[in-house]
């Protein structure tokens, strides 16, 4: 492998491991702080994607399609958590597990009656669809180092917002002990619900940032599913720092898998897991 | 004079940098009840779930009937003939109270791997069982859910099922815990009865049980043994006054 | 744990039906029937693991999916005799299981889900990509295996019907052989596991012994169900190992009940019938399926079973 295509899957690697966190981030904090096992969570990234498309066509301006996307998504996460979720937190995880799954199947039918079934693609914005040179022969496009920087930008805010602010803190301590964050007059179901909301609105953001790159269509929810639950145990169950190091690292091991071992490609992701497992039992990050 | 069934040599464990418990060195007999006071935090706990295999201990020596079990896993220590009860209640809420009972006589089948047989058959365990409910009090209640047992019902349930393994050594963890005046009394007379056959280690904060059934004491301290002796020199040892019975009267 | 009278008088009422069915039915339904048979003989093995023991595995398909690989690489072109095959194929999947098993059992929780997923997931990674196997098309059966006892043959799996009653008395053997481990110590120390584990381990029981020698007896029992899906469906493609399938077969048990047996095989049926009606009323089948799951996990809170379960004072299980 020469430096310019070692710097391509590098950079390559970078970008999927920090939309890879984007998403992840928002599976570990649903799951860390309110103990609820989502799994539409690939179902939202989808959404995501396919606001991108709508909205897009519809405003006729990917910037303004963006935050509009994200409102929708938060109101849609307040929804879900308001009409379904806050039943389930007394019950088996595996109550989650089944109702979430129906929910990607009402999710999955919901866009096939919207949107159809085909593949659509949303162009890259005129403002970065360009591409800087990196050696004589290979150039990199603008638009991917750009959803890298704002991936940056969000891991920063969101760690600013846990570990600096009150809301953080009640977020925190939320997670370790819920009754008495109750008992200090703090309303737990107001703050699951936001959690909830920005967990939706992280997966969703990451599939319209995705949607130029990735093209819009109706599995691509369910291959990500998968991979952000091994990115958070991986990265330990609840630690946001945890989903980065592990989403980077998996962003990096699946793109460079596929080009140095090909036939091994698809259980790369796997090994990796089994391997960070069987020296860190709880994940890099994880508590006991 | 027999062997002691339990006993520790320099019993340590640390947690990190915390010293939990440091050189604990203790004896317990059968037919004698040997208890273990001190105030929170002393280590008691660390220190039974060491014997109970439940914890590794850091450094020094558990032996039982003369054998080494130090660091053994708990399924191990409790085939070798100790039964522990837990201060936290540990039963299977979801069984009736005769079916906690048959379970736990149920492990001293040689093996459970028996996949064909209807385990009520099994009649020597049902007989265990019985015998279990009967000496810890609850005859009469083995039908009933152990999630709609009284709490004292649950403590009780908590001594029947370690019976049920048929125990030489006991290891009981404030079995008093949460219970009021009748209740406590007849699990003092309960243990009074079972320290005939069995060497008890017992754990408690409620002094008047333990001045009524302990035949040897040993006060703990920040997790080492402060003094050890019979309760009436106990009682006497200005140091231990100071450092813990003075304390105000440990709350009944 | 018993399942409730009104549900095993619901599962015999099915049985009879089940029985006469063929009489009735036309070949396309019972197809699907025999579908759905299989489907609950994989779906009581893997209430076994999650119901009964606690163990919630992700990669069951796994061990169904081996067995019917091996039937088609083995029995594809010339038949063999089910006398032998089927308990071969059984073996291979408790084999796989055990191997599987010894590393995985040491975690708990999330993470043994996943680390069950990721070995599922290797597996069907690696016959996908692979030749030897059929890659993404898999391998197709070109005959059945044959049932002759000394020259006399009666029963013809190349034929629907014998297919279906042979999977109708497998699927009722499963679950006679399933209640009746778990009415015996074995099965006592599996649900004591699931309640209590740490407690069992004071008890004096060693529980991992228990916890494998369980997942190797689901295994074999998915082999069982992958086996016959070989048979029924005359290929084996890579999917039928895929966390799809896994994943399917956890949903049919949680809502059927979990830890009834006989709900989980009701939720396979509840789960293929309601799929089948649905996509007859409206290409937008998913939906309705989703909308009833969704239903179903707020409004009955034992799954589908949990109807028949009388009232008590107090949660079973939270």
């Amino acid at each position: 492998m020469d430096f310019a295509t070692f710097l391509i899957q590098l950079l390559n690697g970078v970008q999927y491991g920090l939309l890879l966190f984007l998403i992840a981030s928002g599976l570990t904090l649903i799951f860390g702080i309110m103990g609820v096992i989502n799994l539409a969570h690939g179902s939202f990234y989808m959404i995501g994607a396919y606001l991108a498309f709508s909205l897009t066509g519809l405003i006729g301006n990917f910037w303004l399609a963006l935050p509009a996307g994200v409102a929708l998504a938060v109101l849609l996460g307040i929804a879900l958590e308001w009409l379904l979720i806050r039943h389930l937190y007394r019950r088996d995880h595996l109550y989650q597990v089944l109702l979430t799954y129906g929910l990607i199947l009402v999710f999955g039918e919901l866009r096939s009656i919207l949107f159809g079934d085909d593949v659509h693609s949303v162009a890259v914005p005129a403002l970065l669809n360009f591409s800087i040179r990196l050696t004589d022969t290979l150039s990199y496009p603008v638009y991917r180092l750009a959803m890298s920087g704002v991936c940056l930008l969000l891991a920063a805010g969101m760690y600013w917002l846990i570990a600096r602010t009150r809301l953080g803190m009640t977020i925190r301590a939320g997670s370790v002990n819920r009754e008495m964050v109750q008992a200090l007059g703090i309303n737990v179901g107001l703050l699951y619900r936001l959690v909830f909301a920005l967990g939706v609105a992280l997966a969703a953001f990451a599939g319209m940032l995705a949607a130029p790159v990735a093209s819009v269509y109706p599995g691509m929810g369910n291959q990500v599913l998968i991979i952000s639950f091994v990115v958070i145990v991986i990265g330990g169950i609840g630690s946001v720092r945890g989903a980065l190091a592990a989403s980077l690292l998996i962003g990096l091991a699946d793109v460079f898998g596929q080009v140095v071992f090909p036939q091994i490609a698809g259980m790369t992701v796997y090994l990796v897991m089994a391997a960070v497992l069987v020296w860190r039992p709880r994940g890099l990050f994880g508590s006991a | 004079m027999a062997e002691a069934a339990l006993r520790t040599e320099g019993l340590s464990r640390a947690f990190g940098g915390l010293a939990a418990v440091s050189g604990v060195s203790l004896e317990c007999r059968s037919g004698s009840v040997h208890a273990v006071i001190g105030p929170n935090g002393a280590g008691k706990t660390t220190l039974i779930n060491m014997l109970s295999g439940d914890l590794a201990p850091s450094g020094g020596r558990i032996e039982l009937f003369g054998e080494d079990v130090t660091g053994l896993p708990p399924e191990r220590i409790s085939q070798r003939g100790v039964g522990r009860s837990y201060q936290k209640t540990n039963i299977f809420l979801g069984f009736s109270a005769f079916e906690n009972c048959r379970l736990a006589a149920q492990s001293r089948l040689p093996s459970s791997m028996r996949f064909f047989r209807r385990a009520e058959r099994y009649h020597e365990v049902n007989a265990a069982a019985a015998r279990a409910l009967a000496a810890a009090g609850l005859g009469d209640r083995g039908d009933v859910r152990a999630a709609a047992l009284s709490h004292g019902e649950q403590r009780q349930l908590e001594i029947a099922m370690t019976l049920a393994t048929a125990p030489r050594v006991l290891l009981l963890d404030e079995p008093l815990a949460g219970m009021g005046a009748e209740e406590s009394a007849r699990m003092v007379a309960l243990i009074r009865a079972l320290k005939e056959r069995h060497a008890v280690l017992l754990v408690e904060h409620d002094m008047d049980a333990v001045f009524a059934v302990a035949d040897t004491l040993t006060v703990m301290v920040n997790g080492t043994v402060l003094a050890s002796g019979r309760p009436s020199e106990i009682r006497a040892s200005r140091e231990v006054q100071q450092a813990y019975l003075g304390e105000g009267e440990a709350h009944v | 744990m018993e399942a409730p009278r009104g549900l095993r008088v619901l599962l015999a009422v099915i049985l009879i039906g089940l029985v006469l069915f063929p009489l009735v039915g036309e070949r396309f339904y019972i197809q699907y029937a025999t579908k759905i048979m299989i489907l609950a003989i994989f779906a009581m093995s893997l209430d076994l693991l999650v119901g009964y023991t606690g163990l919630v595995s992700l990669g069951h398909a796994l061990c169904y999916g081996i067995a019917g690989y091996a039937l088609a690489l083995v029995g594809g072109h010339a038949a063999v005799s089910l006398w032998w095959s089927l308990p071969a194929a059984m073996l291979v999947s408790a084999l796989a299981a055990l191997v599987v098993g010894v590393l995985v059992l040491r975690t708990a929780g999330i993470y043994f889900i996943m680390v069950t997923l990721a070995f599922a997931q290797m597996l069907y990674y690696y016959v996908r990509d692979s030749e030897y196997f059929g890659g993404s098309d898999g391998i197709y059966l070109d005959v059945r295996p044959t049932l002759s006892l000394f020259g006399w043959a009666p029963v013809d799996l190349g034929n629907q019907l014998h297919r279906y009653y042979l999977t109708l008395a497998l699927a009722v053997a499963t679950y006679v052989v399933l209640r009746s481990v778990l009415r015996s110590p074995f099965g006592r120390v599996l649900i004591g596991i699931r309640d209590n584990e740490p407690r069992m381990r004071s008890l004096g029981f060693p529980t991992f012994r228990y916890k494998l020698a369980c997942f190797v007896l689901a295994g074999a029992l998915a082999g069982l169900a992958g086996y016959m899906t070989a048979v029924q469906d005359g290929i084996m493609n890579p999917e039928q190992l895929g966390w799809h399938r896994s994943g399917e077969a956890l949903m049919m048990v949680i809502l059927g009940g979990m830890g009834t047996l006989a709900g989980p095989a009701l939720g396979a049926g509840a789960l293929m019938v309601l799929e089948l009606v649905f996509s007859i009323w409206t290409k937008y089948w998913q939906l309705l399926l989703g909308g009833f799951i969704v239903a179903v996990v707020l409004f009955l809170p034992g799954g589908l079973g949990g109807v028949f379960a009388r009232r008590r004072g107090g949660a079973d299980r939270g």
